[in-house]
């Protein structure tokens, strides 16, 4: 017996052309994901950023020095420009503009994966408490001496990804003790009881290892200030590695966005997937707190700023989040280093600045059934 | 097709379901059915190895806790009770998953074969013209007809639907109920549902599994199973005279 269309009761609906609805015409972007000119159109707009932040700052370079000074070192070549301005630029500027863009990229996608991932755009290394447990692991790490041999930096960064994972896991299963749900509100209590939490440790510590509160106080307010060109690497390694691992895994979060009662039932691995997708999440925030201490917000305000652009389907939104997170960063660290120059404020509290107040917007909108 | 087999489901201390065995064969409609707190929707649960149980379902000989979830999802489809979507994600991205266990791979693109299944799916479910809307404008009965696109677009041998009816009118729960019944006169397939409403369970199961607390009181044939006796003792009341006397009010 075959389906008989014109017997049952939609055939409304056979007006529709379904070619032109199933299926349209993939522009630059849409929903269902970038064309390669998309990403090249959004490259361009990331390096352009990228120059004009390493431009400005206490001191402005004009745009065809930087670009010279930048090439003629990439290919060791005869620097022709002021000496003080190769300085700025190559010792000081362009490893912490990198470093902007590729924290900025990964807390953005840790931030889109795990909005996807609980069903909950209030999901961020921040508010979750993420970030706070990895900025524990970090000071603890600090305070005790705990290296690894031959690896001055992986110590820190080794107990900020344990600490963030362990944070997250910690959090999640009180949340799903309390409430199956995992509902907006019960997530945002649990993470700040936990942030507070984590903040006493902290303060604990501080008060016990006085020698290095400065050192420890740049965990807690967020700075770029000592990036180097070791750092870029290692972010640039982990962006790649963990960032394939969340960016192939789209379809899973739109699963999940959508329920993971229904992740399961369409097929979806959910332990497999939900692990693989924690870990990735855990060791990107880790590395970014180790590298530039508590960032917070940006995982929560990019991909809801995205989420209107494109929609939420996670195979346009993940890798749009990755470019404008870059973009945000830089940009904020950019604010950071001119709104009161000469002095150069902590990029933790530009973007807390600006993050607290789309969170509240966020969270109006939200109460409000938007 | 389904077999299972001396299933118990607890939650801490309480047994929810309790050694409970039953098979659904080619062609059958089986209709879950017993009072709230039976444990049909925990049974759907276990099958749909979301909730942990002891005992084996298997599927086609196989032991369904051995599939890797993808090849579940070929076999069997769930339909659940409720959908809350945070996410304005259109109708077609919601039927669209149900290709997921289809699917290659992060650069696999969509194929023909999933375009037409979306189309069709959305085609049959009156859905077709609704595509590009975002779900969190539909109407609850909308909405479970997407999910039901989704479930027809993922094209399983058994269909699981826990209540397809819940927010569903008159109008839609006929059709809902006629098109699942059109669906499993395809060869190869067979359908469970949870329903409360025990005329459409009588109107379109082929069989029937009557719980009570958790236990079998009755497994068979519909009418077998759906008799005065049986449904008095589940449901401490005269069930077929209160539905006759329902009937009396719309008599002319």
């Amino acid at each position: 017996m075959t389906m008989r269309h014109k017997e049952l009761p939609f055939d409304g609906d056979a007006s529709s052309s379904p070619s032109s609805t199933v299926r349209a015409k993939k522009p630059l972007f849409n929903r269902s994901g970038f064309s390669w000119l998309g990403h090249l159109i959004l490259a361009i707009a990331v390096l352009a950023t990228a120059i004009i932040c390493i431009c400005l700052g206490s001191v402005n370079v004009p745009v065809k020095d930087t670009v010279d000074i930048i090439l003629k070192s990439l290919f060791g070549l005869h620097q022709s420009s002021d000496p003080s301005y190769v300085s700025i630029i190559m010792s000081v500027r362009l490893p912490r503009i990198m470093c902007a863009a590729l924290v900025g990229a990964a807390l953005s996608l840790c931030g889109c994966a795990m909005q996807g991932l609980l069903k909950n755009p209030l999901a961020d290394g921040s508010t979750l408490g993420v970030s706070s447990g990895a900025s524990l692991g970090a000071v603890i790490a600090i305070a005790f001496d705990i290296t690894i041999p031959f690896l001055p930096l992986a110590g820190t960064m080794v107990m900020s990804i344990i600490f963030a994972f362990a944070s997250l896991i910690v959090i999640l299963l009180l949340a799903y003790k309390l409430d199956h749900s995992l509902s907006t509100n019960t997530i945002i209590l649990l993470g700040v009881i936990y942030s507070m939490f984590v903040s006493s440790i902290i303060s604990l510590i501080i008060t016990f290892a006085s020698s290095k509160v400065k050192h420890i106080t740049f965990w807690t307010m967020g700075s770029l200030s000592g990036s180097n060109y070791k750092n870029v690497i290692v972010l640039l390694a982990v962006l790649i590695v963990c960032g394939i691992a969340l960016l192939r895994r789209a379809p899973e979060l739109n699963a999940f966005a959508v329920g993971e009662d229904n992740a399961r039932s369409i097929g979806v691995d959910i332990r497999r997937v939900k692990l693989e997708i924690l870990i990735s999440v855990s060791v990107l925030i880790g590395v970014c707190v180790s590298i530039g201490g508590t960032i917070g917000f940006v995982g929560l305000v990019i991909p809801h700023i995205i989420r209107m652009i494109t929609g939420p389907n996670h195979k346009s939104l993940l890798p749009a989040s990755v470019y404008f997170g870059a973009i945000f960063l830089m940009l904020a660290d950019l604010a950071a280093r001119t709104i009161a120059s000469p002095a150069v404020l902590p990029i933790g509290v530009v973007t807390s600045l600006v993050g607290a107040v789309v969170f509240v917007f966020i969270f109006f909108r939200s109460r409000k059934g938007a | 097709m389904l077999n299972v087999e001396n299933m118990t489901v607890r939650y801490g201390e309480n047994t929810i379901v309790k050694a409970i065995s039953f098979d659904v064969l080619e062609g059958q409609w089986l209709m879950l059915v017993g009072p709230n707190g039976a444990g049909k929707s925990t049974i759907v649960n276990a099958i749909a190895q979301g909730v942990p149980y002891s005992g084996n379902v298997t599927f086609g000989g196989k032991d369904v806790r051995r599939m890797k979830p993808s090849e579940f999802a070929k076999n069997c489809g769930i339909l659940t009770q409720t959908h809350n979507v945070n996410y304005s994600f259109t109708v077609e991205e919601i039927i669209r998953l149900g290709r997921y266990s289809y699917s290659g791979g992060l650069f696999a693109k969509s194929s023909s074969n999933d375009d037409k299944a979306v189309e069709e799916a959305a085609r049959l479910t009156g859905m077709l013209s609704l595509m590009q809307q975002s779900v969190l404008t539909l109407s609850g009965g909308e909405l479970q007809r997407t999910f039901l696109a989704q479930l027809f677009a993922q094209n399983p041998k058994l269909l699981i639907l826990d209540e397809p009816s819940n927010h569903l009118d008159l109008v839609y729960q006929r059709q809902i109920f006629e098109l699942t019944r059109e669906w499993l006169a395809h060869s190869g397939r067979a359908v469970i549902s949870v329903v409360h409403d025990l005329s459409l369970a009588k109107k379109y199961g082929t069989h029937a599994l009557l719980l009570h607390n958790g236990r079998i009181e009755a497994f068979d044939t519909a009418d077998k199973v759906l008799t005065r006796a049986n449904l008095n003792t589940v449901y401490s009341m005269d069930v077929y005279a209160w539905m006759q006397s329902q009937l009396t009010i719309w008599k002319d």
